[in-house]
């Protein structure tokens, strides 16, 4: 299938360019003052951060548009962000704790952006424990439209509940109202894997798009056959 | 829909289940006993020398409330598993939000009473003062409930019908659940330490806030969740 093939070229392309951003991360990029090379995993933590929040929002979009439309493409993307935000969210629940054991000396701690992504995480496994325990397609759609929404407007609850206590994290550095206060050759590296990271993500999610796609098919296929055979 | 006329579809829902849980009493009962044992678990997990039980009770209340409410979630939709009842349920002709309304009605009911019970035992095991609280605490509750019931009533109809239906919708709803229980909890300490209404307001506001998004996004979706 074309899209499954593009996603693993996107994928594939997305991959090398992450090891070049890291080779510009930790040899062309100065390192941070106070915090040494542990800051270096900032390029990794971050974009993954964004991605992950994002392909909630997308999940919930998807959904809402399914839930008119009844379109299984709309379906099928949601499934496939869901999936992919899993990842990356694992990836940020990773990468913080090594981080912010030698900064913080702590591998963890209850702090507002840390317990917000665990939250993504959570929510991210319940929808797809949902879709896996459900086995009527269409049944299957409509459910995860309906908590991939509910997900969306949970996490602005959770953002709004945890900013009220005090947090470990910096607050934004790049994504504010004012001008981001990062030296430039840093900003360069992180905007450089802010965008590979987007390549990841369309990649990562066109594969497991395809995927899905030929898997219904599968399911079609098999259910033909079985209905013809046990009636 | 006229809104009075979706009332009282709703409540004709709603006191088809309670009656028959009237007449039955099982899940009431069990749920009471649950929260009992729950209560008796903590009793003797903790050491009564080390922690001071005004300082556990509000975690105590709502670990024992959130558990209680989750098991019972489950009912409202598993009463129509038998003979295909929910298939009768969708034919009537009455709106598919009142439906929900109704059960949503039911459950509040019945997770209602739960806290009844539970409440004064937690009072009368961990030697807590709650009467002289129990008009501001009766709200913090209430509004908790409305919460996450609303969420639990329309995650319990997609649960329902799968295998693992009981687990599925614990680990479902419990993200869910954690926000308003962790305002509810905020707000319960101050409560029974006798500090004044005033400081616990923002918690309320939010707990308000939480119900009116979550209970009106839950009407609108309850439809998708039911065969067409």
């Amino acid at each position: 299938m074309k899209l499954l093939r593009a996603g693993q070229w996107i994928t594939g392309l997305a991959l090398l360019l992450l090891a070049g951003v890291y080779v510009r991360a930790l040899a062309f990029t100065p390192v941070e003052r106070m915090q040494g090379l542990a800051q270096k995993i900032f390029y990794l933590h971050v974009p993954a951060a964004i991605w992950a929040e994002t392909a909630m929002i997308l999940v919930g979009i998807a959904s809402v548009f399914y839930l008119f439309l009844k379109d299984p493409r709309l379906d099928r993307f949601a499934a496939a962000s869901a999936e992919v935000g899993a990842v990356f969210a694992v990836i940020i629940l990773t990468t913080g704790p090594i981080w912010g054991k030698p900064i913080w000396g702590t591998w963890w701690s209850w702090d507002a952006r840390l317990t917000l992504t665990l939250f993504l995480f959570l929510l991210y496994m319940g929808y797809l424990l949902l879709r896996n325990a459900v086995s009527d397609p269409g049944e299957r759609a409509r459910f995860s439209a309906v908590l991939g929404i509910c997900g969306m407007v949970l996490v602005p609850f959770i953002h709004f509940s945890v900013y009220m206590f005090r947090t470990l994290h910096p607050m934004p550095i790049v994504l504010k109202p004012s001008s981001p206060s990062l030296p430039p050759a840093m900003l360069a590296t992180w905007l450089m894997s802010l965008g590979v990271f987007t390549l990841l993500y369309v990649g990562f999610v066109m594969q497991r798009y395809g995927l899905s796609y030929l898997r219904e098919q599968l399911e079609l296929a098999g259910d033909g056959g079985r209905g013809r055979g046990e009636g | 829909m006229r809104s009075p006329e979706l009332l009282r579809q709703a409540w004709a829902v709603a006191s088809k289940d309670l009656l028959i849980e009237f007449r039955s009493r099982t899940a009431i009962v069990s749920a009471a006993m649950f929260v009992i044992l729950v209560l008796l678990v903590f009793t003797f997990a903790r050491d009564p020398t080390a922690v001071a039980a005004i300082d556990l009770a509000p975690s105590i209340l709502w670990v024992t409330l959130t558990f209680a409410a989750v098991l019972a979630l489950n009912r409202a939709f598993q009463l129509e598993l038998e003979n295909q009842a929910l298939d009768g349920l969708l034919l009537a002709p009455i709106s598919r939000s009142s439906i929900y309304l109704g059960k949503l009605i039911a459950n509040l009911v019945f997770v209602g009473t739960v806290e009844l019970i539970g409440v004064p035992l937690l009072a009368l095991f961990f030697n807590v003062a709650v009467w002289p609280y129990a008009g501001p605490l009766a709200l913090v509750i209430a509004l908790a409930t409305l919460g996450f019931v609303s969420v639990g009533t329309l995650f319990s109809a997609m649960t329902v019908r799968t295998r693992v239906s009981d687990l599925l919708l614990a680990v479902l709803v419990l993200p869910f659940m954690i926000p308003p229980l962790m305002w509810a909890a905020r707000a319960t300490g101050p409560l029974l330490a006798g500090r004044p209404l005033s400081e616990i307001a923002g918690w309320l506001k939010m707990l308000a806030a939480y119900d009116i998004v979550f209970l009106a996004l839950a009407l609108f979706l309850f439809p998708a969740t039911v065969n067409e």
